[in-house]
């Protein structure tokens, strides 16, 4: 599978980005802002890219993986897969690699790291992970989390993952991630020790529930649909494909039987035998064709399930939006019936109902100076109410723009992705067509021996 | 496998097999027939060729040989049965035109045969008469009764066993009327049968149901003896060659019973991945709707798959209509030659049990009864034909399975080129704008 090709032609930000509510966990981080991977394990052939700062350049690669046992948080007896990813920086001179480091994570601790991403990069469409566990199998394929050909797909979506960080302007410099590649203790406790699930909006997760926004951002509206319709037909994509796999493979296997039953004729036969026989073995090449070819098309259908849940990560910033926007609403509204009270206890009018207003009414008027003493707690909330209002605007509008930004980058990423990958999907379809055509052109030429 | 390296074929567009020499022109060192992608029906279904066919004599070239030939003339080039060596061929019959009628009491199909003989047993040069398949399944009546010692063609299954096919549909007509055919083409190419007196009729007869009446019929001399062979005679043992015959039948019926079931399969299986398919390519049409620059490449992708769906649904109706028809009918002449093993196995039979009566009769005075040598003339008249018929349908044979595997190669073949062209196509749609970036 293709990691994330580079955009070469893309402009890098020149100033890191905070990410968004927190003061200094925007340390820079001290690895270049361009990283490309290996392409296979190590294969070691890559293409670098010029950036615009002329630091070093580092390569990324989940190079192994390796099945482990270990005592879980419960003490219990658990076995996972654990991935080998080692950095290797790159001398500009000379091209030449070296592992500066090399370290194991397993598949929870790369969804810690994304957690921690999402948290504090809501603006941004965060790269993905591979999924938890297989889905979309057609029959031959196994759903089982420590099938070999399931772990090496992992393998590669999660070095596809890394790359995709590293590559992304704004993330690459996050400290946490730079972290995640170098230092193998303690890296956990560190990523806590930010407190990052504290400040995770639990609202997030709860996607179907709906918040009345009344003037919603009609580009957030429109982004959030097409990505639920996105989510929707590459499912449907995935699922149908998965069909057609099984089937295929059902064709081709069934001509396997030709080849025995073309040798058992082929043996009572004088003239005709050689020609059966010799069309047989073709026939049984023709059955076993269909392996590799299934094997290649799972790449395609990967590249599809990624973004099957960049979709998840688009829908994720539009949420975003509308929680914002919600809050900001809220908040406004806040002040609003803060100032009404205001106004209606310094003129005396009644329009809204109070707890304190009823109270007085059945246990008597207050005294003025009671009344004074709320009017004064009001209008310092009514202030810092206004503040707040300001700032969560602010806020807002850094939000929309950033957002916007990252949104762009990802749709042409999309669409150049997605090409790519339906060239190669086609490829592979005239790669099948080939072979099929020379496999019955052999088999023809042993009939017209018979 | 013998030979050297398979033939290089182009790998792309639709003109590729059309372009091969055909197998005839020229001189060629190795039997080529069947390069043809689609030969004329008459070509697909008269020939009977011997070994020495297809090498052309002398190493000569026939005249006309750069294009593909008619069917006549080519036909007149081939060297026919061993009986007739040397002589061109003299009678040609064609199937043809399949009309529906309809009568009060029933509706059915008549076919249209034509024949063209410069035979004697003809009164005129050509004849055109309309059957119906009753009409043939009477005529192979009439064959197996009168010629029993020879093996006759098989019809096409007269019930249609499942109810889900129409009888009038074109398909199952135009496969009816190709078996139709082939059967009369290898009555025609048997140096007996085709002398047959109920075959001329058929062919010429403008009332053949009032022939049928009649009821009156010239069975040959073995024929009308061979017809009163009862039963009740028990064969020791076979003799050998008969006996190989019989074990050669038995596994060659058995081969040809899991080929028709494989092929069932595979058609089952591609239709299966068809309906799949057809579901598949309008999803990327789906995905398109909601996309800008994606759109396009969505679009082509999902216009492909289509046109590879429909070249499947083109293989497997020509499997359905060409392929399966001629194993299943193969297995019914293995059916029928074994019967007729079996008859001649009586003869022998009641041969050799004559043959003990008259030596167990030893004090009489030796002579050899005229009914026990009757019965040897018989047995060895049946042992000639049986043996000559199988030699031909040996022949036949080879060159009928050929044909058959060699379509099915083609057909696939045609398929693959269609699916390749449709995806080639795509690919410059699917690179355009990137370019263009």
């Amino acid at each position: 599978m293709e990691p994330a090709p580079v955009d070469p032609e893309r402009q890098l930000q020149p100033a890191p980005i905070e990410p968004l509510g927190l003061p200094n966990s925007g340390l820079e981080a001290a690895v270049g802002e361009e990283a490309e991977g290996a392409r296979d394990a190590g294969s070691g052939v890559d293409t670098m890219t010029e950036n615009n700062f002329g630091l070093k350049k580092i390569e990324i690669s989940v190079s192994e993986a390796e099945k482990r046992t270990g005592r879980n948080a419960m003490n219990m007896q658990e076995t996972y897969t654990a991935y080998l990813i080692e950095t290797r920086s790159v001398e500009h001179t000379d091209g030449q690699s070296v592992l500066t480091d090399s370290l194991w994570r397993r598949y929870s601790e790369f969804e810690l790291l994304r957690n921690y991403l999402l948290v504090y990069y809501p603006h941004i469409v965060v790269p993905p992970l591979p999924e938890k566990r297989a889905e979309f199998v057609w029959h031959k394929l196994s759903a089982d989390n420590m099938d070999p050909d399931f772990v090496e797909r992992r393998r590669i979506g999660l070095e596809n993952f890394l790359l995709r960080i590293a590559s992304h302007p704004i993330l690459c410099r996050d400290k946490i991630f730079y972290l995640f590649l170098t230092q193998e203790g303690n890296w956990k406790e560190t990523v806590n020790e930010t407190g990052f699930q504290l400040k995770a909006d639990s609202r997030l997760k709860a996607l179907n529930a709906t918040f009345r926004v009344k003037n919603p951002d009609k580009r957030f509206t429109e982004l959030k649909h097409y990505s639920d319709e996105l989510q929707s037909v590459i499912s449907h994509l995935l699922r149908v494909r998965a069909r057609v796999a099984d089937r295929l493979y059902g064709v081709y296997k069934v001509h396997g039987n030709y080849g025995r039953v073309f040798s058992e004729w082929s043996a009572i036969e004088k003239e005709m035998g050689d020609g059966l026989q010799s069309a047989g073995h073709h026939m049984d090449v023709y059955a076993s064709s269909i392996d590799d070819i299934l094997e290649d098309e799972e790449h395609y259908a990967d590249q599809l399930k990624e973004y099957l849940f960049y979709a998840e990560a688009l829908r994720a910033v539009c949420r975003k939006h509308e929680l914002m926007q919600y809050d900001l609403e809220m908040a406004a509204q806040d002040l609003a019936s803060k100032k009404q009270q205001c106004e209606e206890l310094a003129t005396g009018t009644v329009r809204t109902f109070s707890l304190k207003g009823m109270t007085t009414k059945l246990f008597g008027q207050e005294t003025p100076e009671q009344r004074e003493a709320r009017i004064k707690v009001l209008e310092e909330q009514i202030n810092e109410g206004e503040q707040q209002l300001k700032s969560k605007n602010l806020e807002g509008r850094e939000f929309v723009k950033n957002a916007w930004a990252d949104i762009e980058r990802f749709k042409e990423q999309k669409n150049r992705d997605l090409k790519e990958a339906l060239i190669s999907y086609a490829v592979m379809q005239i790669s099948m067509c080939k072979k099929g055509i020379q496999i019955w052109t052999n088999a023809k030429e042993c009939f017209s021996k018979m | 496998m013998a030979g050297g390296p398979p033939k290089a074929l182009p790998s792309t567009g639709p003109h590729s097999l059309r372009d091969m020499p055909h197998p005839l022109a020229g001189s060629s060192s190795e039997e080529a027939v069947g390069g043809d992608s689609t030969p004329s029906p008459d070509l697909l279904m008269g020939r009977s060729f011997g070994d020495k066919d297809l090498i052309l004599p002398n190493g000569g070239t026939p005249a006309g040989t750069s294009s593909p030939a008619s069917s006549s003339s080519l036909l007149n080039r081939l060297q026919l049965d061993d009986d007739i060596d040397g002589e061109t061929r003299d009678l040609f019959v064609t199937v043809d035109d399949p009309k529906k009628h309809v009568c009060t009491m029933e509706t059915y199909i008549t076919y249209r045969i034509t024949t063209k003989s410069t035979r004697v047993e003809f009164d005129l040069p050509e004849y055109s008469v309309r059957r119906r398949y009753q009409d043939f399944d009477w005529l192979r009546n009439k064959l197996e009764e009168s010629q029993p010692t020879h093996l006759i063609p098989p019809l096409p299954e007269k019930f249609v066993v499942k109810g889900v096919v129409d009888r009038f549909s074109e398909e199952f007509v135009e496969t009816r009327r190709k078996a139709l055919d082939k059967f009369l083409k290898r009555i025609t190419d048997h140096p007996v049968l085709s002398f047959n007196e109920h075959f001329n009729v058929f062919l010429t007869a403008k009332d053949l149901n009032a022939y049928k009446k009649q009821g009156m019929a010239l069975l040959t001399r073995v024929g009308e003896s061979v017809k009163h062979v009862t039963g009740g005679y028990k064969l020791r043992t076979r003799p050998l060659e008969f006996a190989a015959i019989g074990d050669y039948l038995d596994t060659f019926a058995l081969k040809l019973g899991t080929i028709d079931r494989i092929a069932q399969r595979i058609i089952k299986e591609e239709i299966e991945y068809l309906v799949e398919l057809r579901e598949y390519g309008p999803v990327y049409s789906t995905w398109s709707a909601l996309e800008g620059e994606l759109a396009e490449p969505l679009e082509g992708v999902s216009g492909c798959i289509g046109n590879c769906s429909t070249a499947l649904e083109e293989l497997t109706d020509d499997m359905t209509e060409d392929f399966l028809p001629v194993l299943r009918e193969y297995i019914l002449y293995s059916d029928s030659m074994k019967s007729v093993l079996k008859k001649r196995d009586q003869v022998q039979a009641e041969y050799e049990a004559k043959l003990e009566a008259v030596a167990l009769r030893k004090e009489e005075r030796p002579k050899v009864p005229a009914d026990v040598e009757k019965c040897q003339d018989r047995m060895e008249c049946f042992n000639a034909d049986l043996k000559a018929d199988m030699e031909r349908w040996q022949n036949n044979k080879r060159q009928d399975f050929r044909q058959l595997l060699m379509g099915m190669a083609d057909k696939n073949i045609q398929y693959y080129e269609k699916c390749l062209m449709a995806w080639e196509s795509v690919i410059p749609l699917l690179q355009e704008k990137q370019e263009a970036k």
